[in-house]
This record gives C-alpha cells, sequence and structure tokens, in this order.
C-alpha cells in the first residue's frame, strides 16, 4: 500500500532524517528533505553535495541519516550518484545483490548545483541513470558565508555581492536552472517548494517512479541568507510562489504544465520587503531596480504560462 | 593453458581488465591510455564482461563515480594518464582516504604545459603522497601481471586502499610485445570475488559514508591510513609469493638486476628499466661491475630493502623522469627517496640524480652507459662532482 499523503498517514512513518541534526531553526533544506523522504515508501540510497545539509548531519562520529547515505565532495554529487547506481544494477543483473525497487537521490545547494556540479549533473542525466537529483535551492553559498551564486536573485545583498555605495547588491538576474535541466529532454523535471508540501511530495513521487533520471529544484528558504525571522520560512517561501518568482511546474515526458497557478498574483515586492536581503533595494535611489525585477518575473512567468499552454 | 600474443602494453591491461571482470569501469578519454577503455568497451560491447561501463563526461567525474561504485560494495576500475589524473586530484585523496580499493591503470604522461602527450612521470609523481598504492611495470606483462595483483593488495581487508598501476606512455602503451595472458579461469580463481564489508547498498544496515570530520577524529583517521599503508608493505609481498607461484614469474618489491657482485648501481623503473639492463649486458661485456634496481613498488616505498640491496655498492645513480621543482638541487621525486632511505639505513655512499625523458625524450642504452661511466668515477673519486644532472637537454 503506498502511504496516502495525508498528514495523519504520513505522522506515523518513520523520520528518515532523524531528529538531532545540527541544521538552523527554520532551515527550509531540512524541511524539503523531510517532506521528501516521507512521500517514499521504497528504500532510499543518498548522496549530497558538501553544503549546509552534508555538514550539519554527519558530523562524525554521529549520522542523523538513517538510510545510505554518501558524501564525497562539493561539485560531484550527481557523478557519485551515478557509480552507486551502476554498481547497484550491475551487482543485480549478476545476481550478487537482490533487485529492492531502490530509489537513489542526490541531493545539493544551488553552489553545488547551478555552479560548481552543473557539468557533473548534466552528464549523469544524459547518460539516463536511474535517479532523482534534488536542487535545495536558497539562492547563495549559505554553507560559506552567504556568497553569490549564479542562482542569487538579482538584487540581493551576499558577502560577495554587498550593498555597496555604487554598486547596490548583486547585478543579474539568476540562471533558469530548471528549465536548463528541462533542456535535457529527461523524463521528469520539476519546480517545487515546500510551502506545498503536497505538490511537493506527488513530484517526488513521479521524479523517482519515472523510470530515468529526474530533475528537482525546490526552493529552501536560508533565514540567516534572506533574513527573516526562523518561524517565517514557509510563509516567505509562499510569497516566493505567489509573486511567481517561483513558479510551481512541471515538465513530464516533455509536457509543461503549472501545478499551482496563484488566484491573486502578488507583487514581487511584497515577497522582497519581507527579507533583510533585499531591504536596500528600498531605498529612494534603488528602487527602479525592484520594477527591473518586477519586469524580469512578469516575462519569465508569461513565458512559461505560454509553455504550459495557459498563455 | 596461458597463451602468448602479440599485445600492445594497453591491449594487455585491457585482457587483464576483462579477465577480472569488474563490476564498475568508469572512465573518461585521455592519450595515451585511451585505447585501453576502448578495447575494454568492446568487450563490454560483445557481452563478454558483467561490467556496467560508465562514460563519463570529464576525469573527476569517473573517479567520483569509482569512490560512489567503489562505496556501493562493486569491484571498480578506471583508466587515465597525467592532465586527466590532475583532473581527478581532489577525488584521487576522497578515493583514498575512504579506503576505496579501486584499480587503475595510470600510462604516465607528461603534464602540461607545454601540452604533451608523451611519456614522463611528472602525473603519477604528483599523487605520491595521496595515499595510493603505485605499483610500476617495465613492459605491457609487467602491467598485466600489476594489474590483477593489485586487485588482491587493494581489496585485502588490511589494507583496502586504491591501487595505481603505471606503465610507459606509447612507449610501452602502444609497443607490441609478446605477452602470456593466462587462462581466464585462473585469474578470475587468484582474485577471487569481492567482499565488501560495509556496502552502502546494504539498505537494511544504512552506512554513513564521508561524514564531517573535525579535529577530534580526522587526525586517527589519518593515521589509521598509515596503518593501511604499513601493512600493504607485507600483502605486497604476500600476493606477489602467490602470484609468483602460481603463475611462474619472480616479482620481488624491486628487480635486483646483476646486483650480486656490482660495483655500481642504477635505480630506475618502468621502461627505461628494460633499456637499463641493455646498458648493464653492454657494461658486464666490457668486464663492468655495473647493476640496475628496478623498482617495482613505489608506494608504500621500500625504503629499508632497497637500502639493504645497495649496501656495498660504490656508487649509486639514480634515474628520475620528472622534476620536484624547488626541491633540494631541484632533483627528481625518486631521488629524494632513494637518498633518505640510504641516509636512515646507514649506508653511505655518492649518489647521483640523472633527470631524463621528460616530454617523451628518447633515452637510449649509450645514455644508460655514459650514467655507469660517472657512476664508477663517483665510486673511484669517493665523491660527487655535480648532484644533479639533465641527461640529454639543449642547455
Amino acid at each position: 500500500m503506498v502511504t496516502k499523503l495525508t498528514p495523519k498517514e504520513l505522522a506515523k512513518k518513520e523520520e528518515r532524517l532523524a531528529p538531532g541534526h545540527r541544521l538552523c531553526a527554520g532551515c527550509g533544506a531540512a524541511i524539503v528533505v523531510r517532506q521528501m523522504l516521507a512521500a517514499i515508501d521504497e528504500p532510499v540510497v543518498l548522496a549530497n553535495a558538501t553544503g549546509c545539509l552534508e555538514v550539519a548531519t554527519t558530523i562524525y562520529p554521529y549520522s542523523s541519516w538513517r538510510v545510505p547515505w554518501i558524501h564525497n565532495a562539493f561539485e560531484n554529487a550527481a557523478s557519485t550518484m551515478s557509480g552507486v547506481e551502476a554498481a547497484y544494477r550491475s551487482m543485480v543483473r549478476q545476481g550478487k545483490l537482490e533487485e529492492k525497487d531502490v530509489k537513489f537521490i542526490a541531493y545539493g545547494g544551488d553552489g553545488g548545483t547551478y555552479d560548481i556540479g552543473i557539468q557533473a549533473l548534466s552528464g549523469a542525466v544524459e547518460r539516463g541513470h536511474q535517479f532523482l537529483y534534488v536542487c535545495y535551492d536558497n539562492g547563495a553559498y549559505m554553507n560559506t558565508g552567504i556568497q553569490r551564486s549564479s542562482a542569487t536573485p538579482f538584487g540581493a545583498h551576499t558577502t560577495t555581492s554587498p550593498a555597496g555605495k555604487v554598486i547596490p547588491g548583486k547585478q543579474q538576474f539568476r540562471k533558469d536552472l530548471t528549465k536548463v535541466m528541462a533542456a535535457h529532454d529527461i523524463p521528469y523535471v520539476a519546480q517545487a517548494a515546500p510551502s506545498k508540501w503536497r505538490d511537493l511530495m506527488q513530484k517526488t513521487r513521479k521524479a523517482v517512479n519515472c523510470g530515468g533520471p529526474a530533475f528537482m529544484n525546490v526552493l529552501a528558504s536560508c533565514n540567516r541568507g534572506w533574513r527573516h525571522e526562523t518561524d517565517e520560512t514557509i510563509e516567505v517561501t509562499q510569497l516566493a510562489v505567489d509573486s511567481c518568482f517561483w513558479p510551481l511546474y512541471e515538465v513530464e515526458n516533455g509536457e509543461w504544465s503549472l501545478t499551482y497557478k496563484p488566484r491573486k498574483k502578488v507583487p514581487v515586492k511584497k515577497w522582497l520587503e519581507r527579507q533583510g536581503r533585499f531591504s536596500h533595494l528600498f531605498r529612494d535611489e534603488n528602487r527602479h531596480m525592484i520594477d527591473e525585477m518586477q519586469e524580469e518575473v512578469d516575462r519569465r512567468w508569461e513565458k512559461l504560462l505560454e509553455r504550459c499552454g495557459e498563455g | 593453458m596461458s597463451k602468448f600474443e602479440a599485445l600492445t602494453g594497453n591491449a594487455a591491461v585491457s585482457n587483464a581488465m576483462r579477465q577480472i571482470n569488474p563490476d564498475v569501469v568508469a572512465a573518461y578519454p585521455i592519450t595515451p591510455q585511451t585505447d585501453t577503455v576502448q578495447t575494454f568497451s568492446e568487450f563490454v560491447a560483445d557481452g563478454l564482461v558483467d561490467t556496467e561501463f560508465v562514460t563519463v563526461e570529464s576525469e573527476h567525474s569517473a573517479m567520483s563515480a569509482c569512490v560512489g561504485a567503489s562505496a556501493a560494495g562493486a569491484r571498480v576500475m578506471t583508466a587515465t594518464s597525467a592532465n586527466g589524473l590532475a583532473l581527478m586530484w581532489e577525488i584521487i585523496y576522497i578515493a583514498a582516504s575512504n579506503r576505496c580499493p579501486i584499480v587503475m591503470s595510470l600510462v604516465n604522461r607528461a603534464l602540461s604545459a607545454p601540452i604533451n602527450i608523451h611519456c614522463d612521470h611528472s602525473d603519477v609523481m604528483g599523487m605520491r603522497d595521496s595515499g595510493w598504492i603505485i605499483l610500476m611495470s617495465e613492459n605491457g606483462q609487467e602491467a598485466y601481471d600489476n594489474i590483477i595483483q593489485a586487485i588482491r593488495i587493494g581489496e585485502h581487508p588490511d589494507v583496502l586502499l586504491p591501487v595505481a598501476v603505471c606503465q610507459d606512455g606509447f612507449i610501452t602503451s602502444h609497443s607490441l610485445e609478446r605477452v602470456e595472458l593466462f587462462e581466464d579461469g585462473e585469474v578470475q580463481d587468484f582474485v577471487g570475488t569481492h567482499e565488501p564489508q560495509w556496502p552502502l547498498l546494504d539498505v537494511e544496515d544504512p552506512k554513513t559514508y564521508g561524514p564531517l570530520d573535525f579535529y577530534d577524529y580526522y587526525y586517527e583517521h589519518k593515521r589509521q591510513q598509515v596503518e593501511a599503508m604499513e601493512k600493504a608493505h607485507g600483502v605486497i609481498r604476500e600476493v606477489t609469493q602467490e602470484f609468483n607461484d602460481r603463475f611462474g614469474r619472480e616479482y620481488g618489491l624491486f628487480e635486483a638486476y646483476r646486483m650480486d657482485d656490482a660495483e655500481v648501481a642504477v635505480i630506475a623503473a618502468n621502461s627505461t628499466a628494460g633499456t637499463a639492463k641493455t646498458a648493464v649486458d653492454n657494461l658486464r661485456d666490457q668486464g663492468l661491475k655495473a647493476g640496475l634496481l628496478k623498482l617495482r613498488v613505489f608506494r608504500p616505498f621500500p625504503g629499508q630493502e632497497l637500502a639493504e640491496a645497495l649496501r656495498g655498492v660504490s656508487a649509486v645513480a639514480v634515474m628520475d623522469r620528472a622534476i620536484s621543482f624547488g626541491s633540494m638541487d631541484n632533483a627528481g621525486p625518486l631521488f629524494s627517496e632513494v637518498v633518505s632511505a640510504l641516509t636512515l639505513n646507514d649506508v653511505h655512499v655518492p649518489i647521483a640524480d640523472y633527470v631524463y625523458g621528460l616530454g617523451g625524450r628518447d633515452i637510449r642504452p649509450g645514455e644508460i652507459e655514459n650514467v655507469y661511466q660517472e657512476a664508477f668515477q663517483m665510486a673511484e673519486n669517493g665523491k660527487v662532482e655535480r648532484r644533479v644532472r639533465y641527461l640529454g637537454v639543449r642547455e
């Protein structure tokens, strides 16, 4: 029996990421991982890129993982997992290992995925390994102390794109990695957020059962970098979704579809004003950047609607 | 019954890989290693092996996939050269530190820049402190024999370390030579089955691989790697002995060629040792007592045994196919090792270093004979005229 995606049924399942790990209170990554792993009833084997999720869950001699887990380096969670998955297929085929419908999942932050790990990721999905790669996107190198990545939103203050007197935060719009991955024409690609937990869990199930490589980009707030209170994670995340900065959609065998359409599109300003990393944008001389960001968010949203046949 | 075939060094290694039949091979093309995995991929395509061949998009991913597969519980092999090895660098250390007994065919080639595809040992010398066991091979036959032994050495429960088996790029990797291939069954019987102790794929008993390890444990884990390397010394001898008994070979930690009554000795590795044997024979014909020590095991370095083998000679010349820039006298890395070994074992003898053959520059018997002549002079004068020489370079 597949577990029903209801709080009552899900609460009966054992947590695969045990409590006692040292991720920050309100960390989006932990919420994402717990929701996703709760969605899967089958055995899982995880790989983890270097990053917060890795360092805070496996401080030797302790481990928070109640499932097999491997960390190799920063840029190679995808290639490490290709080795694990190849070993599984080889040994099952040779009768050295019992087949158990194991689900292979690699986790990386946006630094480890959009930037340093994109080559390994692209290669691994092109080769067709049966695994799900999950980017928990918090929009900066949070583990090393909030440095800008190619996922960092336009205008955001990070420690390497500081809001200075001359340059007010990050000057580039973010890379749209979900679309980059969709261009690989793999069976399943999705964008999700933990504020829409059932959507996230349904996507997770589709991803691990799609019969080939899958990619999910999941927004995971970091309150240290985003600068909001620790109990506001889900609320702020949902504003990113409702402002269409972070649309929820999936690409299943090349078919694009929205999985959530805000009843009323919230101005991106509403999302920005909740986060300290954008506070400098509300100074008179920088307000034009909010407009520029709104324009870019609108442009990308319209394009997405078109792709999803909703334009 | 074994059979003899005309094979290149690379093809000999491919055949050893076919006979070993590893669970996973992850590799990326790079000259002069390329046709090792090219030939192996034909074995895969023709169903002659059970291997999952992961055709990665870079060497960094090759070694990353090898670590993943090895941790998963698979028997894993790969091959590379020079810049490919350099791109693996980060994961080379991780493979050893995570105690993954991966076996690599390393076809030695000069590191860039300038870019060059020919042989020297700058690639392997860079990995000398990484925690890998390193074996050297004079020719394709030795590369074949070493690869087979490497599986047993690396996977030994007291060791659990990766092993690199070197041979010289083009010089032996692409030369057709007479190679004895053992029967498939004999090789499979020798290597046995891989029995991983803590496979990641055991979903009933989850393991955490590669945790964060701070000042309270990291040091002890490094100390354990030292212990594994110390034990490897004995395991290599055991496995070598068993191999010799089964297949009629005479391998040791190194080969002492005409050393019994030698007055001077040259130390060399890989194909140059073969050339040096010709030089030794020529000099012996002239009544000169020349001997050769051909290094087989570079890591763990058999310092004490080497010193004992050299005790009694009157001069030593080391042949280095790499430079350790900025080291004392800008000597080669092998020289520093040998000097330490001799000094710490109280063998005090004039010793000089001969850097040679960088970027594939040819080395001929006559040049090595000159090295011997200078060694005889060192022996006679009891002193070293010039500590480091660069053979065959235009100054």
